[in-house]
């Protein structure tokens, strides 16, 4: 069981109160009408499923319901950073040397 | 390596043994509804597969909510269960695609082929997957059994659910 904090209530709270969806920054097409199959195949499906320090999307949803990102090392699940949805994606190597890993 | 990206996601799926007791249990019994899965080894052990965690890890660990769920499950169909002792459980780590069904095909790469996005399933069908992708490299073409199970079906959109034929919603 993981605990995870809300950057929006600012609380930490068992990871069962919350819904991790995925990898986080992966950007839509900007003009749909323009995109191939081979850009929805690779903003729908392709992950770089990263084994190490990776951000992702979580989502208070037995909360406040809101989004926000955070930064895992895939390895130990230690989160390393939580952030709002919005903000840049940080430099998780940086993140990954501060931390050891 | 060979620069073919694979819409594959990693979770660890948990699993866990119990203490050995005299048969008790001459079957499988897999609840698709409140998700039990349980069988009794010939040692007696009672062998109880779990859930995947939300997450993508290679942690090979897993939560502890994720088997409680499994055993809370068992513990209701069969109370006769509840005072039994776990001797160890572990988190292996499976390989997910988008719609749950593998991936066994030829790749842009000529002569590299895949056999992988099992997930939570595939030790029933090993022998006869290993039949047709073993026909897929001989013949350099797919057998008409995996024919479907392209990674191109995620461009055209002819994904394979086959939730309802594996008996388990994953």
């Amino acid at each position: 069981m993981l605990l995870v904090y809300c950057p929006y209530c600012q609380v930490e709270r068992a990871e069962t109160e919350f819904a991790c969806r995925g990898e986080a920054h992966i950007a839509r097409p900007a003009d749909p009408s323009q995109a191939t199959a081979e850009d929805w195949v690779e903003f729908l499906y392709m992950r770089d499923n990263t084994k190490g320090v990776a951000a992702e999307r979580w989502r208070h949803i037995h909360g406040c319901g809101r989004f926000f990102n955070a930064v895992r090392d895939t390895v130990s699940d230690n989160f390393l950073k939580f952030y709002k949805a919005g903000e840049p994606k940080p430099d998780l190597e940086a993140i990954a040397k501060e931390a050891g890993k | 390596m060979a620069g073919v990206r694979l819409p594959l996601e990693s979770f660890p799926l948990q699993a866990l043994v119990s203490e050995p007791v005299k048969p008790a249990f001459p079957c499988v019994v897999m609840s698709n509804t409140i998700h039990a899965y349980i069988s009794q080894s010939d040692k007696g052990e009672l062998v109880i597969g779990a859930g995947t965690d939300q997450f993508v890890s290679y942690s090979q660990a897993g939560g502890i909510h994720i088997t409680n769920h499994t055993i809370d499950a068992i513990c209701e169909l069969f109370p006769h269960f509840r005072r039994m002792r776990m001797l160890r459980n572990w988190g292996g780590i499976v390989d997910t695609t988008p719609d749950r069904s593998p991936i066994l095909s030829k790749t842009p790469v000529q002569g590299l082929y895949v056999n992988c996005g099992w997930g939570t399933g595939g030790f029933k069908a090993t022998p006869g997957s290993g039949h047709v992708f073993a026909h897929t490299i001989a013949k350099d073409e797919p057998h008409p059994i995996n024919a479907p199970f392209t990674i191109d079906r995620f461009r055209t959109g002819r994904l394979i659910d086959e939730a309802a034929a594996a008996a388990v919603a994953h």
